[in-house]
């Protein structure tokens, strides 16, 4: 550990406890002349989302897998990705982000902080052609309505027959305002129904119980029995059945298609440790790395072919057909999917 | 003198931490965004909300604080204490246990239908309110029942002994005081609902239920859009400072006139009526404001079971920060406990956590690395936070104390410092307690503007609940919210009890 060391050939820092020692490495790192000591292993700093680094988040087994093979101490800064980066601008001290949604993209794209990643990208896996060479993707799933058999005898077949649905089923949702799987739920049903979206909303909306801030709320409320229905992922399925034995949570699914979603790691152009950053980026593609991210993040692997797959991914019910729109595309359509959504459930 | 100086720095130090931020976000915005298409609407929404939740928190907060405070029974000391539990729950855990009592699924629901009665929908205009209600009827009630507490119990003696019936007791003891706590209760808890973002938008159902603090974290989290961000934040800042001064106009001052300090029984209230009226209001209160939390003790007991060493760190340092924001707020909030005082400190509340945090995290990083800063900064904005909550108890009791005891001071020429040792901080423990409690039990519940300092090796319990329902742990979520329930309602309860201790009250 770096930074430990510095702290320990400073005394006046050795009586500081645990709350102070952030301000004593600040203050250890005045009084050693910079650079001396701390610089013997290399730092790769990654920023990722905040569920990453906790025991049950994917963060841990990266760390391992990757310092195994680089000889370097990969510290994870967890929290807010974009903003935190754009506010940052070029004094960013991160060196690679992961977690990015495609939402934000092309705003990502647009600042310029951003470099190539420089991985060839014939390995992957994914459901849609894949040519971006700065965002690269690392494991994906798709928008749906997971449901419990228990609850639900018989799951609506279509998206169609979800709108037709009677008014007591009862779904619960994430706001697109303030979720990225909520705005894949409102450019799902923009894709599926075009001019019609708010049409489609408005059917929707007595079946909708509530919709929360974010994805934890909505899943909480889902699995306290609050809802039949709750807006989540193709692969939420997986969870339940690898981790708990449980093979009553399905996913509902429909033919006329179902919205993908993909996250995405990219360096940063900044960076102070390049070649280590490429070699993360590298490692994303990794059999290590995808063969862990099934179970570790709970989402399909981005390079990894099906059979290798963790038995419960295999039993997953898949969609046929996958929704998807660049993000120009998104970006156009964002305002107005939004407020379809928001006109029809205000009434 | 020094006490003066004393209160200008600590004023000096509020202005430039409520308003230092919104300018540099400002700044970096480069001047205000324009509003959204849903922004007005939101307005509307957000101030017919808080208006509503105010209303029904303090108007049922007077029959419930004077049945507390007139009736003496068994376990009424853990009951005063466990009635101040809603209002430091974290958000998501308040509502899943309001979910679990009045939800579609929810005990009233289930017994509703066993009765064969129709079905209760609590998502709407009046899930908000009821929320709202649920976490703000504990502390109107605690500011009407310490007044109440505080008025000498000569004065009942002596109404007692002039034959006062009811109706002129209540035109002489009880109406004064309710007309000095109340606007100022109202305005707090008028602001606190101004900021209300999770709440409002589960139990609200829908868009119908979007506040400005939405679109702020629309605007600041998924736009990037700083500058529509600051506007909105200003907005809030000018309705919080304009409830301030409309609160301050209304409210009387004067104290209540000194005692001996004894606790004597009662004698009004004895009749059968009046016994059976408090009763019910003290009955009704307790069911209301304790049923949802049994219901989050029930979900989180199987979940207590997997609480990891991860989770059991991260509640320590949450207890850190909340001793640290305690002794920080406490220490602020003395010298500033006068009127101009809380009225600089409204802005507090009022002022958006996400705008706040954005622009400490944009003036910090000139100076230190943001990251190592997670703990100590979380410590100083929920110091910030409670601060108008400390000032809202401690004031009116501070210039009580001034206008009782001030002839007295004069009188005996005692020194600034015999003052406050003699007379200030002895009569001012219970309030003091009360205030403490009130902020240690907030900071440790509080997320605040942890979003943008985390620190992957030093979480809170809040951020914990989080993280482990980001990654499908509902159990351990509901184990660890469960655990920061204890810990909350135990520091409150040490501080409370504290300052309350020998006082029988």
């Amino acid at each position: 550990m770096g930074p430990n060391t510095g702290l320990q050939s400073c005394p006046c820092a050795a009586i500081l406890e645990d709350f102070m020692k952030s301000f004593a490495f600040t203050v250890a790192a005045g009084c050693l002349s910079a650079g001396l000591a701390l610089a013997e292993t290399p730092v790769l700093t990654v920023y990722a989302p905040d569920y990453f680094v906790s025991e049950w988040g994917p963060g841990p087994r990266i760390e391992e897998l990757f310092e195994a093979r680089c000889a370097c101490d990969l510290q994870f800064k967890p929290g807010d990705l974009l903003p935190r980066i754009l506010l940052e601008g070029d004094r960013t001290e991160a060196d690679v982000v992961i977690g990015l949604n495609t939402d934000v993209t092309k705003k990502a794209r647009e600042s310029g902080l951003f470099a190539e990643h420089g991985v060839d990208l014939s390995p992957l896996t994914l459901p849609i052609n894949w040519t971006d060479e700065v965002f690269l993707p690392f494991n994906y799933g798709h928008t749906a309505f997971v449901y419990d058999t228990t609850r639900v005898d018989a799951p609506p077949a279509s998206f169609d027959a979800l709108l037709e649905a009677p008014d007591d089923l009862r779904l619960v949702i994430q706001d697109p305002r303030t979720s990225i799987s909520g705005l894949a739920l409102v450019l799902w049903v923009q894709s599926v129904y075009g001019d019609e979206a708010q049409a489609a909303w408005e059917k929707l909306a007595p079946k909708i119980v509530t919709v929360t801030k974010g994805w934890s709320e909505s899943y909480g409320l889902f699995t306290d029995g609050e809802a039949d229905m709750v807006l989540s992922y193709t692969t939420s399925p997986a969870y339940h059945i690898i981790a708990e034995e449980d093979e009553t949570k399905k996913a509902a699914i429909f033919p006329e298609g179902h919205y993908f979603m993909v996250e995405l790691a990219a360096r940063l152009a900044t960076s102070d440790q390049p070649e280590l950053a490429g070699d993360f980026m590298e490692f994303i593609l990794s059999e290590d790395f995808q063969s862990m991210i099934a179970t570790g993040n709970w989402s399909i692997p981005a390079a990894l072919d099906g059979d290798k797959w963790p038995e419960g991914f295999q039993k997953l019910d898949l969609p046929e057909k996958v929704l998807f729109y660049s993000e120009d595309e998104a970006a156009e359509l964002r305002g107005e999917a939004i407020e379809a959504w928001r006109r029809a459930l205000s009434q | 003198m020094a006490p003066r100086a004393l209160a200008i720095a600590a004023a000096l130090v509020l202005a430039v931490l409520t308003l230092g931020p919104v300018c540099v976000v400002l700044a970096r915005a480069g001047g205000f965004g324009a509003f959204g298409p849903g922004d007005w609407q939101a307005l509307r929404f957000t101030l017919w909300q808080a208006f509503l939740s105010a209303s029904f928190s303090v108007v049922l907060a007077v029959p419930v604080a004077k049945a507390l405070a007139r009736r003496r029974f068994v376990g009424r000391g853990v009951l005063v204490t466990l009635l101040g539990a809603p209002f430091i729950l974290p958000v998501i855990v308040a509502i899943m246990g309001l979910i679990a009592v009045f939800g579609q699924a929810g005990l009233v629901n289930r017994i509703l239908g066993a009765l064969g009665g129709p079905t209760l929908d609590i998502y709407g205009l009046h899930g908000v309110v009821l929320a709202h209600v649920f976490f703000n009827l504990p502390l109107a009630v605690r500011m009407l029942f310490s007044a109440w507490a505080a008025i000498p119990a000569e004065h009942f003696r002596l109404a007692a002994s002039l034959g006062l019936s009811p109706p002129a007791q209540w035109r002489v003891i009880d109406a004064p005081l309710i007309l000095r706590v109340l606007p100022g209760a109202f305005t707090v808890i008028f602001v606190i609902c101004l900021t209300s973002f999770a709440v409002a938008l589960t139990l609200g159902g829908g868009p119908r239920a979007t506040t400005v603090e939405l679109a702020i974290y629309q605007a600041m989290r998924f736009d990037f859009d700083l500058g529509r961000a600051a506007a909105l934040a200003v907005m809030q800042l000018v309705l919080a400072l304009a409830a301030g001064l409309v609160a301050l106009r209304v409210a009387g001052q004067a104290g209540f006139g000194a005692g001996r300090d004894r606790i004597l029984p009662r004698w009004d209230g004895q009749g059968r009526l009046a016994r059976g009226w408090d009763a019910m209001w003290i009955v009704a209160a307790a069911l209301f404001l304790l049923v949802p939390l049994a219901a989050v003790v029930l979900r989180g007991l199987p979940g207590i079971l997997l609480i990891t060493p991860d989770t059991l760190r991260a509640a320590g340092h949450s207890l850190m920060v909340a001793l640290g924001s305690t002794a920080l707020c406490m220490a602020w909030a003395l010298p500033l406990a006068t009127r101009r005082g809380e009225l600089l400190a409204l802005p507090a509340i009022a002022i958006s956590p996400l705008v706040l945090g954005t622009g400490l995290f944009m003036i910090l990083r000139n100076f230190v690395n943001p990251f190592d800063m997670a703990l100590p900064v979380t410590g100083l904005v929920n110091a910030l936070m409670a601060l108008p909550f400390a000032l809202r108890i401690l004031r009116p009791e501070a210039e009580a104390i001034t206008c009782d005891y001030g002839r007295l001071r004069a009188t005996l020429r005692m020194s600034s410092f015999a003052w406050l040792r003699l007379v200030w901080l002895p009569r001012l423990r219970r309030p003091m307690g009360f205030a403490a409690g009130l902020t240690a039990a907030l900071a440790m519940g509080d997320l605040g503007v942890i979003a943008l300092f985390a620190d992957p090796d030093r979480a809170t319990l809040p951020l914990q609940v989080y993280r482990l329902m980001g990654s499908y742990q509902m159990e351990a979520a509901a184990g660890a919210a469960l655990l920061l329930l204890m810990t909350s309602l135990g520091l409150f309860w040490l501080f409370d009890r504290g300052g309350r201790l020998g006082a029988e009250a």
